[in-house]
């Protein structure tokens, strides 16, 4: 097997690369991440590389767009390596400022800093951010360092060197062996053990088997394999080409969302690459085997998340799912054994062979071993992907790398597991999280969106919203889902517009039931999750909802109104301009009253109303129809 | 289309790829291209139709010149993306999914874009637009209408 001039190719092509790089140059490192070009980081990498040519600094700088940092809150970022200085939200007009100063000057410009938001301290180097600080940015670590365009980029960080151990030193069943003793867990939400997935699929005996890569991802709040894909892509093809080794199949797919161009392209680009030095293709690396992938674009539907929903997309047909056994370890796409793991958990393997599986199970949880990548989104002050090892409780999450809920405001809950999830109220961030633990409180982990809710978050609408979600995408298959998830939704709303019935908790609960053990897919059978956890941990919310018709949460329209307070209205006449549908009336200096029939709830006079002023109250219940009482008093004396 | 469906082996497995390259080039499906399609990979018509339905990229009706997307996913939903989508739908008198009577905007909701550190987040022709405010929606708007008038047809 082993062919020795052939087996040094990578290691002289990396040796050349690290050669052309000998000299420690100054990098400025651009965030390309889906965030940051929101922000327009596309500007300023195009600003950076004018500016460091009009100061002829091209033979000292490099200036380089990576991938994802994960620090989307702070965007654009840039980081210059090899200091590692860390500037956030920098703008166009900043650059030449940074390259006069920071890069010639050795000087740190202060207002491009991050400043800490409880000690108003200003820090300096990316590695001291306290978001970074807690993270074990094992997998996630090398985005920031690699622009995802260029294969040599991966090549000089020791990329591909997992591959050359399994293709010239190691059987497919020692490969097999070694993920298994790492105790890897799918990251795509089941966390079924990948070891045992591709022992199955090696076993079985046929000359065709086929390898996917599930980057289909759905959830919405969760975007961490799009920021892998499109930041580190040759990691995940590094790990589905071992993948193929150990179980012995020759072709690929990489299925993923067309919500995300940027992911598209750059594993499109890095599959040309890759092809072109030999590590796809006829004979991987002059070895004997042989091994290429595909891209498969979805078309939105998010059931074709599901293993066998997404074997049938791929073949050309509704995103259907059917029943397992067989598995697709035995019997998958056209009927031939397949192994479908997630982007993730694919990132994850070139690194155990590298580390080996002693060392990465030493990191994380009895039964949850490694890392484990999050989106924390919602109400929080440091939105972003963060890595972090199993076993690290919420709090730590949300407190200390999260730095706490937007605007001072109190933290409610936790949502996890996208729409087959759950949310995990305040009592609980004590909760170390693993697969089991979220599990046990009936959330799981799904793929790792994590979003926050405050005060202001009403758990009966988020139930409402999940239900209306897997409503829209059930595929209709099976009738509990198709029909249930429907009266799921229409109590849901009922209830949030004020329309309860009391017997409405027992007839969610009772249909959730039916559904969950009537579906045939993980779509149906976890759909009902959010209504179930929300009815556990919030009761209270849905009996005011249902008794008092009124939302603690001062979220749900019909329940509440907008009311402009008499002692602290200044009668700036701000809100009565941009009021959409002219329901307020007033004059300069006087006191503006918003007309209670024709206002829409649309929120823009609390929005626009100064906040040193802040007349403008939302209320509910008794409390609103006493107000309601009072403004149709006033209407009739006019 | 004769011509660019030879590309493509006459196979099923290439249906959503067809499917993807004519939405691309048309901004719909038209009806007419499902027969082309079913003759070339000697699949129904019914079995075309059921695919193309069934996914929510493909359209059957030619879209508006100008695109906005706005993002409902969770992040978006819990800071406020409701209040956003109303207004956008009352602004422009159609609901999301739907095409202005000039078919110059259609107005769609996506599930989640994946930037929801911006949340609320839409996407005015490939042009994203951050932490939106309900009284943003009118700019938004007014920007594709100038467009309009700077370059009428």
């Amino acid at each position: 097997m082993m062919d020795d001039t052939e087996s040094t190719k990578l290691d002289e092509i990396r040796a050349e690369i690290l050669e052309a790089r000998k000299e420690q140059k100054t990098c400025v490192t651009i965030c390309g991440g889906t965030g940051c070009h929101a922000y327009g980081c596309l500007k300023v990498a195009q600003a950076f590389v004018e500016e460091v040519k009009r100061q002829n600094l091209e033979d000292s700088v490099d200036v380089r767009t990576t991938g994802c940092h994960g620090f989307c809150e702070r965007g654009p970022i840039v980081v210059i390596q090899p200091e590692g200085i860390f500037y956030q939200r920098i703008q166009v007009d900043d650059i030449k400022e940074v390259i006069s100063e920071t890069i010639k000057n050795k000087k740190i410009i202060d207002r491009l800093l991050y400043i800490e938001p409880r000690t108003k301290k200003s820090i300096i180097l990316e590695k001291e951010v306290p978001f970074y600080k807690k993270q074990k940015r094992i997998i996630f670590g090398n985005n920031g360092f690699i622009d995802p365009t260029d294969i040599e980029d991966y090549i000089a960080l020791d990329g591909y060197k997992a591959l050359e151990k399994v293709l010239f030193d190691m059987t497919s069943e020692e490969v097999v062996a070694e993920i298994r003793a790492s105790g890897l867990r799918g990251r795509g939400g089941a966390g079924f053990l990948t070891g045992k997935k591709w022992e199955i699929c090696h076993d079985v005996n046929s000359n065709v088997k086929y390898v996917i890569c599930n980057a289909d991802e759905g959830d919405p709040g969760a975007y961490m394999d799009r920021s892998l894909l499109e930041g580190n892509p040759h990691s995940v093809i590094e790990g589905m080409i071992i993948g193929a080794y150990a179980i012995g199949a020759s072709e690929g797919f990489v299925y993923v969302r067309m919500e995300y161009p940027l992911a598209v392209k750059n594993i499109t680009l890095a599959l040309e690459e890759a092809r072109k030095i030999g590590l796809l293709g006829s004979s991987v690396l002059g070895s004997e085997f042989r091994f290429d992938i595909h891209i498969f674009r979805g078309a939105g539907a998010f059931v074709s998340g599901e293993e066998t929903s997404l074997m049938a997309s791929i073949e050309g047909r509704r995103a259907f799912p059917r029943q397992r056994p067989p598995f697709p370890a035995q019997e998958g796409l056209w009927g031939k054994p397949t192994n479908i793991n997630n982007v993730e958990t694919w990132a994850n393997v070139p690194m155990i062979i590298n580390k080996g599986a002693d060392w990465y199970s030493q990191i994380g949880t009895k039964r949850s071993k490694g890392t484990k990548i999050f989106s924390l989104v919602g109400k929080i002050n440091n939105t972003g992907l963060v890595e972090v090892p199993m076993g690290i409780t919420l709090k730590e999450i949300i407190y200390d790398i999260g730095g706490g809920i937007k605007d001072s405001k109190k933290f409610k809950a936790v949502q996890t597991g996208g729409p087959s999830g759950g949310c995990i109220p305040a009592s609980m961030l004590n909760l170390p999280i693993d697969f089991d633990t979220l599990t046990k409180a009936g959330s799981m982990m799904g793929s790792g969106g994590m979003i926050v809710m405050d005060e202001e978050t009403c758990m009966v609408d988020v139930a409402r919203y999940f239900l209306n979600f897997t409503q829209e995408e059930s595929c209709g298959k099976c009738v509990p889902c198709r029909v249930g998830t429907k009266q799921l939704v229409d109590i849901l709303t009922r209830i949030t517009q004020g329309n309860g019935e009391e017997r409405d908790i027992e007839r969610l609960k009772d249909l959730s039931k039916t559904i969950k053990s009537g579906s045939l897919c993980g779509l149906g059978q976890t759909a009902p999750n959010p209504v179930l956890t929300t009815i556990r941990y919030f009761l209270n919310e849905y009996e005011a909802h249902i008794k008092e018709k009124s939302c603690p949460a001062l979220a749900c329209k019909n329940l509440i109104i907008y009311y402009i307070e008499p002692d602290k209205c200044v009668g700036c006449l701000l809100c009565l301009k941009n009021c959409p549908v002219e329901a307020i009336s007033g004059e300069r200096k006087k006191l503006h009253v918003i007309d209670q029939d024709l206002c829409i709830k649309c929120g823009v006079c609390l929005d626009v109303c100064p906040p040193k002023v802040m007349a403008v109250s939302k209320y509910t219940g008794k409390k609103k129809d006493r107000i309601l009482k009072k403004a149709t008093g006033q209407r009739v004396r006019k | 289309m004769e011509k660019d469906l030879n590309e493509f082996d006459k196979n099923q497995k290439e249906l959503i790829h067809i499917l993807h390259k004519i939405q691309a080039q048309y901004g719909y499906i038209p009806a007419d291209m499902v027969s082309q399609i079913s003759r070339h990979l000697k699949i129904s018509e019914s079995e075309i139709f059921g695919v193309l339905t069934f996914y929510k990229v493909f359209t059957l009706e030619p879209r508006g010149k100008h695109l906005i997307t706005i993002c409902m996913g969770t992040a978006c939903h819990v800071r406020g993306a409701p209040a956003i989508l109303d207004e956008f739908e009352r602004k422009l008198n159609i609901k999301a999914g739907e095409t202005t009577e000039d078919k110059m905007l259609t107005l769609e909701t996506v599930n989640c874009v994946g930037a929801c550190a911006l949340g609320p987040i839409i996407i005015a022709d490939n042009e994203y637009h951050g932490q939106m405010k309900t009284r943003e929606v009118d700019k938004v708007i007014e920007k594709i209408k100038k467009e309009k008038r700077d370059n009428p047809e």
